[in-house]
Protein backbone atom coordinates (compact mmCIF):
# COMPACT_ATOMS: atom_id res chain seq x y z
CA UNK A 1 0.00 0.00 0.00
CA UNK A 2 1.51 3.35 -1.08
CA UNK A 3 0.00 6.15 1.35
CA UNK A 4 -0.10 9.86 0.94
CA UNK A 5 3.29 12.25 2.19
CA UNK A 6 4.01 14.23 4.12
CA UNK A 7 2.73 13.44 7.46
CA UNK A 8 3.76 16.25 9.87
CA UNK A 9 1.09 18.95 10.24
CA UNK A 10 2.22 22.78 10.12
CA UNK A 11 0.16 24.27 12.88
CA UNK A 12 2.58 22.75 15.43
CA UNK A 13 5.89 21.28 16.00
CA UNK A 14 4.69 17.88 17.09
CA UNK A 15 6.05 14.70 15.17
CA UNK A 16 2.96 12.99 13.11
CA UNK A 17 1.75 10.40 14.69
CA UNK A 18 2.17 8.32 11.31
CA UNK A 19 5.92 8.29 12.09
CA UNK A 20 5.55 6.32 15.26
CA UNK A 21 3.20 4.10 13.61
CA UNK A 22 5.76 3.38 10.96
CA UNK A 23 8.86 3.04 13.59
CA UNK A 24 6.87 0.14 15.11
CA UNK A 25 6.22 -1.31 12.04
CA UNK A 26 8.86 -3.31 10.58
CA UNK A 27 10.03 -2.62 6.99
CA UNK A 28 10.13 0.89 5.49
CA UNK A 29 6.66 2.38 3.98
CA UNK A 30 5.96 3.46 0.30
CA UNK A 31 4.77 7.03 -0.12
CA UNK A 32 3.73 9.01 -2.82
CA UNK A 33 4.69 12.92 -2.45
CA UNK A 34 2.47 15.94 -4.08
CA UNK A 35 5.04 15.57 -6.97
CA UNK A 36 7.29 12.86 -8.40
CA UNK A 37 7.31 8.76 -8.27
CA UNK A 38 6.73 6.85 -5.50
CA UNK A 39 9.69 6.37 -2.69
CA UNK A 40 10.41 4.22 0.11
CA UNK A 41 10.55 6.42 3.51
CA UNK A 42 13.05 5.52 5.92
CA UNK A 43 12.42 6.15 9.13
CA UNK A 44 14.47 4.31 11.68
CA UNK A 45 18.16 5.83 12.98
CA UNK A 46 20.10 2.39 11.52
CA UNK A 47 18.14 2.49 8.30
CA UNK A 48 18.31 7.05 7.84
CA UNK A 49 22.14 6.63 8.73
CA UNK A 50 22.59 3.63 6.11
CA UNK A 51 20.88 5.66 3.37
CA UNK A 52 22.26 8.94 3.77
CA UNK A 53 25.92 7.79 4.63
CA UNK A 54 26.44 5.26 2.00
CA UNK A 55 27.86 5.57 -1.48
CA UNK A 56 25.79 3.19 -3.21
CA UNK A 57 22.84 6.29 -2.93
CA UNK A 58 22.95 8.99 -4.74
CA UNK A 59 21.62 12.43 -5.19
CA UNK A 60 22.66 13.09 -8.42
CA UNK A 61 20.53 10.36 -10.08
CA UNK A 62 17.34 12.20 -8.99
CA UNK A 63 18.00 14.67 -11.93
CA UNK A 64 17.38 11.90 -14.31
CA UNK A 65 14.47 10.70 -12.78
CA UNK A 66 10.85 11.90 -11.59
CA UNK A 67 12.09 13.29 -8.43
CA UNK A 68 9.64 12.96 -5.66
CA UNK A 69 9.33 16.23 -4.09
CA UNK A 70 6.46 18.97 -2.48
CA UNK A 71 7.03 21.32 -5.57
CA UNK A 72 6.08 21.49 -8.82
CA UNK A 73 9.52 23.26 -9.56
CA UNK A 74 12.91 21.01 -8.80
CA UNK A 75 15.45 22.12 -7.32
CA UNK A 76 17.71 21.39 -9.98
CA UNK A 77 21.63 22.37 -9.65
CA UNK A 78 23.45 23.23 -6.74
CA UNK A 79 25.77 20.78 -4.61
CA UNK A 80 22.90 18.79 -2.83
CA UNK A 81 22.19 17.46 -6.35
CA UNK A 82 25.97 15.82 -6.62
CA UNK A 83 27.74 13.05 -5.79
CA UNK A 84 31.15 12.55 -4.95
CA UNK A 85 33.47 13.57 -6.59
CA UNK A 86 32.02 16.66 -8.23
CA UNK A 87 30.40 17.19 -5.09
CA UNK A 88 33.44 16.75 -3.40
CA UNK A 89 35.18 19.69 -5.39
CA UNK A 90 33.07 22.00 -4.44
CA UNK A 91 32.51 21.48 -0.68
CA UNK A 92 36.53 21.37 -0.16
CA UNK A 93 36.38 25.14 -1.38
CA UNK A 94 33.48 26.20 1.01
CA UNK A 95 34.46 23.86 3.93
CA UNK A 96 37.10 25.99 5.60
CA UNK A 97 34.63 29.02 5.73
CA UNK A 98 32.36 27.32 7.88
CA UNK A 99 34.92 25.55 10.41
CA UNK A 100 34.47 24.89 13.98
CA UNK A 101 37.76 27.62 14.14
CA UNK A 102 36.40 29.66 11.69
CA UNK A 103 32.80 29.68 13.48
CA UNK A 104 34.59 30.41 17.08
CA UNK A 105 35.95 33.90 15.27
CA UNK A 106 32.47 34.67 14.34
CA UNK A 107 31.03 34.38 17.91
CA UNK A 108 31.27 37.54 19.19
CA UNK A 109 30.36 39.71 16.14
CA UNK A 110 27.36 37.25 16.38
CA UNK A 111 26.96 37.56 20.12
CA UNK A 112 27.05 41.65 19.86
CA UNK A 113 24.37 41.44 16.93
CA UNK A 114 22.09 39.37 19.58
CA UNK A 115 22.66 41.68 22.44
CA UNK A 116 21.57 44.74 20.05
CA UNK A 117 18.62 43.32 18.55
CA UNK A 118 17.37 42.49 22.20
CA UNK A 119 18.02 46.15 23.13
CA UNK A 120 16.11 47.36 20.15
CA UNK A 121 13.25 45.23 21.36
CA UNK A 122 13.20 46.43 24.41
CA UNK A 123 13.52 49.66 23.56
CA UNK A 124 10.50 48.78 20.81
CA UNK A 125 8.31 47.24 23.83
CA UNK A 126 6.45 44.28 24.16
CA UNK A 127 4.71 43.17 22.73
CA UNK A 128 7.29 42.21 19.38
CA UNK A 129 7.55 40.01 17.10
CA UNK A 130 10.43 37.50 17.61
CA UNK A 131 11.03 35.97 14.32
CA UNK A 132 11.12 39.50 12.35
CA UNK A 133 12.99 41.50 15.36
CA UNK A 134 15.43 38.65 15.85
CA UNK A 135 15.26 35.34 14.99
CA UNK A 136 15.83 36.47 11.46
CA UNK A 137 17.97 39.51 11.26
CA UNK A 138 20.59 37.60 13.57
CA UNK A 139 21.16 34.94 11.16
CA UNK A 140 20.95 36.83 8.39
CA UNK A 141 23.48 39.68 9.40
CA UNK A 142 26.21 36.75 10.13
CA UNK A 143 25.35 34.86 6.67
CA UNK A 144 25.34 38.41 4.88
CA UNK A 145 28.93 39.42 6.53
CA UNK A 146 30.35 36.32 5.66
CA UNK A 147 29.71 35.87 1.92
CA UNK A 148 29.75 39.65 1.20
CA UNK A 149 26.04 40.28 0.57
CA UNK A 150 25.04 43.71 1.64
CA UNK A 151 22.44 43.53 4.45
CA UNK A 152 20.29 46.49 4.05
CA UNK A 153 19.14 43.78 0.71
CA UNK A 154 17.21 41.62 2.66
CA UNK A 155 13.86 42.38 1.67
CA UNK A 156 14.80 41.22 -1.62
CA UNK A 157 16.23 37.99 -1.04
CA UNK A 158 13.76 37.56 1.77
CA UNK A 159 11.03 36.70 -1.12
CA UNK A 160 13.57 34.85 -3.47
CA UNK A 161 14.51 32.50 -0.56
CA UNK A 162 10.69 32.15 0.78
CA UNK A 163 9.80 31.55 -2.85
CA UNK A 164 12.99 28.72 -3.19
CA UNK A 165 11.77 26.96 0.24
CA UNK A 166 7.89 27.13 -0.39
CA UNK A 167 6.07 23.93 -1.26
CA UNK A 168 2.78 25.33 -3.00
CA UNK A 169 2.65 28.40 -3.88
CA UNK A 170 4.14 28.64 -6.73
CA UNK A 171 3.24 26.74 -10.21
CA UNK A 172 6.81 25.62 -12.05
CA UNK A 173 7.19 28.21 -14.68
CA UNK A 174 6.90 30.98 -11.13
CA UNK A 175 9.58 28.90 -9.64
CA UNK A 176 11.84 28.48 -12.38
CA UNK A 177 11.19 32.78 -12.94
CA UNK A 178 12.18 33.11 -8.86
CA UNK A 179 15.69 31.04 -9.33
CA UNK A 180 16.56 33.22 -12.66
CA UNK A 181 15.91 36.51 -10.35
CA UNK A 182 18.08 35.33 -7.61
CA UNK A 183 20.85 34.35 -9.48
CA UNK A 184 20.88 37.67 -11.96
CA UNK A 185 21.07 39.27 -8.15
CA UNK A 186 24.37 37.07 -7.22
CA UNK A 187 25.73 37.59 -10.94
CA UNK A 188 25.44 41.63 -10.10
CA UNK A 189 27.01 40.80 -6.36
CA UNK A 190 29.66 38.87 -8.04
CA UNK A 191 30.98 41.73 -10.72
CA UNK A 192 30.56 43.93 -7.68
CA UNK A 193 33.26 41.55 -6.06
CA UNK A 194 35.04 41.32 -9.09
CA UNK A 195 35.84 44.79 -8.91
CA UNK A 196 36.07 45.56 -5.31
CA UNK A 197 38.17 42.92 -3.86
CA UNK A 198 36.30 42.36 -0.22
CA UNK A 199 37.98 39.76 2.84
CA UNK A 200 34.36 37.38 2.57
CA UNK A 201 33.82 33.91 0.89
CA UNK A 202 32.05 35.17 -2.32
CA UNK A 203 35.59 36.87 -3.29
CA UNK A 204 37.32 33.73 -2.07
CA UNK A 205 34.92 31.61 -4.29
CA UNK A 206 35.38 34.28 -7.62
CA UNK A 207 39.35 33.38 -7.57
CA UNK A 208 38.69 29.53 -7.35
CA UNK A 209 37.01 30.25 -10.43
CA UNK A 210 38.77 33.02 -11.91
CA UNK A 211 42.19 31.85 -10.66
CA UNK A 212 41.90 28.14 -9.67
CA UNK A 213 39.45 27.30 -13.03
CA UNK A 214 38.20 24.55 -9.96
CA UNK A 215 34.40 25.80 -10.62
CA UNK A 216 31.99 27.09 -13.45
CA UNK A 217 30.41 30.22 -13.16
CA UNK A 218 27.25 28.37 -12.78
CA UNK A 219 28.39 26.81 -9.77
CA UNK A 220 29.75 29.82 -8.32
CA UNK A 221 26.17 31.42 -8.72
CA UNK A 222 24.44 28.57 -7.30
CA UNK A 223 26.63 28.05 -4.44
CA UNK A 224 25.90 31.61 -3.37
CA UNK A 225 22.58 31.49 -3.79
CA UNK A 226 22.42 28.35 -1.85
CA UNK A 227 24.70 29.78 1.15
CA UNK A 228 22.37 32.71 1.19
CA UNK A 229 19.42 30.83 1.06
CA UNK A 230 20.54 28.02 3.67
CA UNK A 231 22.03 29.93 5.61
CA UNK A 232 19.18 31.47 7.50
CA UNK A 233 16.29 29.89 6.91
CA UNK A 234 16.81 26.99 8.91
CA UNK A 235 18.30 28.87 11.93
CA UNK A 236 15.66 31.77 11.53
CA UNK A 237 12.86 28.86 12.03
CA UNK A 238 15.00 27.19 14.93
CA UNK A 239 15.23 29.94 17.12
CA UNK A 240 11.34 30.65 17.61
CA UNK A 241 11.15 26.81 17.47
CA UNK A 242 13.51 25.99 20.68
CA UNK A 243 11.92 29.24 22.53
CA UNK A 244 8.17 27.83 22.14
CA UNK A 245 9.45 24.05 23.15
CA UNK A 246 11.32 25.60 26.35
CA UNK A 247 8.25 27.38 26.94
CA UNK A 248 6.40 23.97 26.92
CA UNK A 249 9.32 22.76 29.60
CA UNK A 250 9.38 25.52 32.20
CA UNK A 251 11.85 23.09 34.18
CA UNK A 252 13.83 23.00 31.14
CA UNK A 253 13.96 26.80 30.49
CA UNK A 254 14.69 27.41 34.64
CA UNK A 255 17.28 25.36 34.37
CA UNK A 256 19.14 26.69 31.93
CA UNK A 257 18.65 30.61 32.71
CA UNK A 258 20.51 29.11 36.42
CA UNK A 259 23.02 27.16 34.47
CA UNK A 260 23.88 28.46 31.05
CA UNK A 261 27.20 26.41 30.73
CA UNK A 262 23.77 23.96 29.46
CA UNK A 263 23.04 25.66 26.94
CA UNK A 264 25.55 24.07 23.64
CA UNK A 265 24.37 20.41 25.00
CA UNK A 266 20.53 21.85 25.14
CA UNK A 267 21.15 23.15 21.59
CA UNK A 268 22.22 19.41 20.64
CA UNK A 269 18.71 17.92 22.38
CA UNK A 270 16.59 20.69 20.73
CA UNK A 271 18.23 19.98 17.32
CA UNK A 272 17.13 15.94 18.03
CA UNK A 273 14.01 16.81 19.59
CA UNK A 274 12.57 19.22 17.31
CA UNK A 275 11.07 17.93 14.03
CA UNK A 276 11.87 20.89 11.64
CA UNK A 277 10.85 19.17 8.33
CA UNK A 278 7.36 19.54 7.31
CA UNK A 279 8.19 16.42 5.04
CA UNK A 280 11.63 15.13 4.06
CA UNK A 281 12.58 15.19 0.44
CA UNK A 282 16.42 15.25 -1.19
CA UNK A 283 15.13 11.48 -2.36
CA UNK A 284 18.52 8.96 -2.67
CA UNK A 285 18.77 7.19 -5.46
CA UNK A 286 20.03 3.42 -5.26
CA UNK A 287 22.74 2.69 -7.84
CA UNK A 288 22.28 -0.98 -7.03
CA UNK A 289 20.08 -3.50 -5.09
CA UNK A 290 20.70 -2.75 -1.32
CA UNK A 291 18.88 -4.02 1.65
CA UNK A 292 17.84 -1.13 4.06
CA UNK A 293 16.65 -3.12 6.85
CA UNK A 294 13.66 -5.75 6.16
CA UNK A 295 13.79 -4.11 2.56
CA UNK A 296 15.55 -4.55 -0.48
CA UNK A 297 15.68 -1.90 -2.36
CA UNK A 298 16.37 -2.23 -5.84
CA UNK A 299 18.66 -0.04 -8.03
CA UNK A 300 16.98 2.83 -9.13
CA UNK A 301 14.45 3.28 -6.21
CA UNK A 302 14.04 6.62 -4.50
CA UNK A 303 14.28 6.86 -0.44
CA UNK A 304 13.10 9.35 1.10
CA UNK A 305 15.02 9.71 4.61
CA UNK A 306 12.52 11.14 7.33
CA UNK A 307 15.50 12.64 9.85
CA UNK A 308 12.74 13.96 12.47
CA UNK A 309 11.76 9.81 12.92
CA UNK A 310 15.14 8.79 13.00
CA UNK A 311 15.52 11.25 15.88
CA UNK A 312 12.86 9.89 18.11
CA UNK A 313 13.69 6.39 17.41
CA UNK A 314 13.86 4.49 20.61
CA UNK A 315 16.26 1.75 19.36
CA UNK A 316 19.07 4.74 19.63
CA UNK A 317 17.54 6.85 22.06
CA UNK A 318 16.28 6.52 25.57
CA UNK A 319 12.76 8.06 26.26
CA UNK A 320 13.57 9.91 22.75
CA UNK A 321 10.13 11.79 23.53
CA UNK A 322 10.68 13.70 26.36
CA UNK A 323 13.58 16.67 26.17
CA UNK A 324 16.49 15.81 28.15
CA UNK A 325 18.64 18.77 28.40
CA UNK A 326 21.26 18.14 30.50
CA UNK A 327 21.87 14.67 28.81
CA UNK A 328 22.72 15.69 25.26
CA UNK A 329 22.69 12.87 22.62
CA UNK A 330 25.29 11.95 20.63
CA UNK A 331 25.07 11.38 17.24
CA UNK A 332 21.51 12.61 16.10
CA UNK A 333 20.65 13.43 12.87
CA UNK A 334 19.52 16.97 13.23
CA UNK A 335 22.13 18.07 10.55
CA UNK A 336 21.61 15.18 8.36
CA UNK A 337 24.50 12.70 7.59
CA UNK A 338 27.10 11.76 5.30
CA UNK A 339 28.94 13.82 2.25
CA UNK A 340 25.50 16.32 2.60
CA UNK A 341 25.64 16.56 6.52
CA UNK A 342 25.10 20.42 7.01
CA UNK A 343 27.74 23.01 5.53
CA UNK A 344 26.51 25.32 7.89
CA UNK A 345 26.39 23.01 10.81
CA UNK A 346 29.48 24.73 13.29
CA UNK A 347 27.86 28.23 12.18
CA UNK A 348 23.83 26.99 13.10
CA UNK A 349 25.16 25.86 16.64
CA UNK A 350 26.98 29.33 17.20
CA UNK A 351 23.73 31.21 16.30
CA UNK A 352 21.48 28.94 18.43
CA UNK A 353 23.80 28.88 21.21
CA UNK A 354 24.20 32.58 21.28
CA UNK A 355 20.14 33.08 20.54
CA UNK A 356 19.32 30.78 23.53
CA UNK A 357 22.07 32.83 25.92
CA UNK A 358 21.31 36.52 24.98
CA UNK A 359 17.60 35.66 25.13
CA UNK A 360 17.56 33.43 28.29
CA UNK A 361 19.45 36.52 30.33
CA UNK A 362 18.61 39.51 28.83
CA UNK A 363 14.61 38.67 28.96
CA UNK A 364 14.16 36.10 31.99
CA UNK A 365 10.68 36.54 31.47
CA UNK A 366 10.41 35.66 28.34
CA UNK A 367 6.72 34.77 27.30
CA UNK A 368 3.94 34.79 24.36
CA UNK A 369 2.11 37.66 24.29
CA UNK A 370 -0.29 36.83 21.56
CA UNK A 371 -1.50 34.11 19.28
CA UNK A 372 1.54 32.46 16.68
CA UNK A 373 1.12 32.62 12.80
CA UNK A 374 2.49 29.43 11.27
CA UNK A 375 4.40 28.89 8.11
CA UNK A 376 2.38 26.71 5.72
CA UNK A 377 3.61 25.98 3.08
CA UNK A 378 7.17 26.24 3.22
CA UNK A 379 9.97 23.06 3.94
CA UNK A 380 10.82 23.55 7.70
CA UNK A 381 7.82 24.58 10.08
CA UNK A 382 8.14 27.20 12.42
CA UNK A 383 6.34 30.36 13.96
CA UNK A 384 5.66 33.29 10.76
CA UNK A 385 5.27 35.80 13.33
CA UNK A 386 5.86 35.13 16.93
CA UNK A 387 4.41 37.92 19.28
CA UNK A 388 6.41 37.61 22.91
CA UNK A 389 6.67 39.78 25.62
CA UNK A 390 9.29 39.43 28.53
CA UNK B 1 56.60 7.24 1.18
CA UNK B 2 53.26 6.50 3.37
CA UNK B 3 50.92 8.78 4.87
CA UNK B 4 49.33 7.99 8.40
CA UNK B 5 45.47 8.98 9.20
CA UNK B 6 44.11 10.00 12.61
CA UNK B 7 40.95 10.67 13.79
CA UNK B 8 40.49 12.69 16.93
CA UNK B 9 37.68 10.76 18.47
CA UNK B 10 37.49 13.20 21.25
CA UNK B 11 35.86 16.13 18.47
CA UNK B 12 34.61 13.07 16.01
CA UNK B 13 30.51 13.59 15.77
CA UNK B 14 30.15 10.82 13.56
CA UNK B 15 29.00 12.85 10.74
CA UNK B 16 29.83 10.12 8.82
CA UNK B 17 31.46 12.91 5.86
CA UNK B 18 34.76 10.56 5.67
CA UNK B 19 33.15 6.74 5.82
CA UNK B 20 30.75 8.36 3.11
CA UNK B 21 33.26 10.15 0.96
CA UNK B 22 36.34 7.82 1.48
CA UNK B 23 35.17 4.33 2.76
CA UNK B 24 38.26 2.37 0.99
CA UNK B 25 39.71 4.63 4.03
CA UNK B 26 37.19 5.35 6.61
CA UNK B 27 34.42 3.15 8.60
CA UNK B 28 32.14 4.54 11.33
CA UNK B 29 30.86 2.99 13.93
CA UNK B 30 30.34 4.64 17.21
CA UNK B 31 32.87 6.98 15.90
CA UNK B 32 34.69 7.49 12.17
CA UNK B 33 38.12 5.08 12.47
CA UNK B 34 40.84 5.08 9.60
CA UNK B 35 40.35 1.43 8.18
CA UNK B 36 44.38 1.48 8.38
CA UNK B 37 46.55 4.09 9.96
CA UNK B 38 48.59 4.00 7.10
CA UNK B 39 47.82 4.27 3.56
CA UNK B 40 49.43 5.00 0.29
CA UNK B 41 49.11 8.65 -0.57
CA UNK B 42 45.46 9.54 -1.84
CA UNK B 43 43.97 12.87 -2.56
CA UNK B 44 40.73 11.99 -1.19
CA UNK B 45 42.26 11.51 2.48
CA UNK B 46 43.08 15.12 2.23
CA UNK B 47 39.74 15.92 0.80
CA UNK B 48 38.24 13.86 3.82
CA UNK B 49 40.23 15.83 6.04
CA UNK B 50 39.42 19.20 4.44
CA UNK B 51 35.16 18.15 4.83
CA UNK B 52 35.33 17.07 8.50
CA UNK B 53 32.45 19.21 9.94
CA UNK B 54 34.14 18.91 13.37
CA UNK B 55 37.83 18.80 12.17
CA UNK B 56 38.32 15.67 13.88
CA UNK B 57 40.85 14.17 10.97
CA UNK B 58 44.54 14.58 10.41
CA UNK B 59 46.75 13.57 7.50
CA UNK B 60 50.53 13.36 8.13
CA UNK B 61 53.13 11.91 5.42
CA UNK B 62 55.97 10.62 6.88
CA UNK B 63 54.91 12.15 10.36
CA UNK B 64 54.62 15.53 9.01
CA UNK B 65 50.87 17.60 9.07
CA UNK B 66 49.59 17.77 5.48
CA UNK B 67 45.80 18.03 6.27
CA UNK B 68 43.94 19.19 6.42
CA UNK B 69 44.70 21.76 3.88
CA UNK B 70 45.23 25.25 5.67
Amino acid sequence: MTVAYPFNETGSLALHESYYDALRTPGMLRIQMPHGEPAWLATRYADARLVLGDRRFSRAMAAANDEPRLQAGRLEGGILSMDPPDHTRLRTLVAKAFTVRRVEELRPRARDIAVGLVKDMIAAGAPVDLVDRFALPLPVAVICELLGVPVEDRPKFRVWSDNVLSTSRLTAEEYMDNRTELRDYIRGLITDHRVNKQDDLMTALIEAHDEGDRLSELELVDLCAGILVAGHETTASQIPNFILTLLDHPEAMDKLKSDPSLIPGAVEELLRFVPLGAGAGFARYATEDVRVGDVLVHAGEPVIVAIGAANRDAVRFTAPDKLQIDQPPEQHLGFGHGVHHCLGAALARMELQEALQVLLSEMPNLHLAGDIVWKTEMLVRGPVTMPIGW
Amino acid sequence: MTWQLRVDKSVCGATGMCAALAPELFVLDDWAEPVKPEIEPDEIALDAADQCPMQAITVLADGKEIGPRP
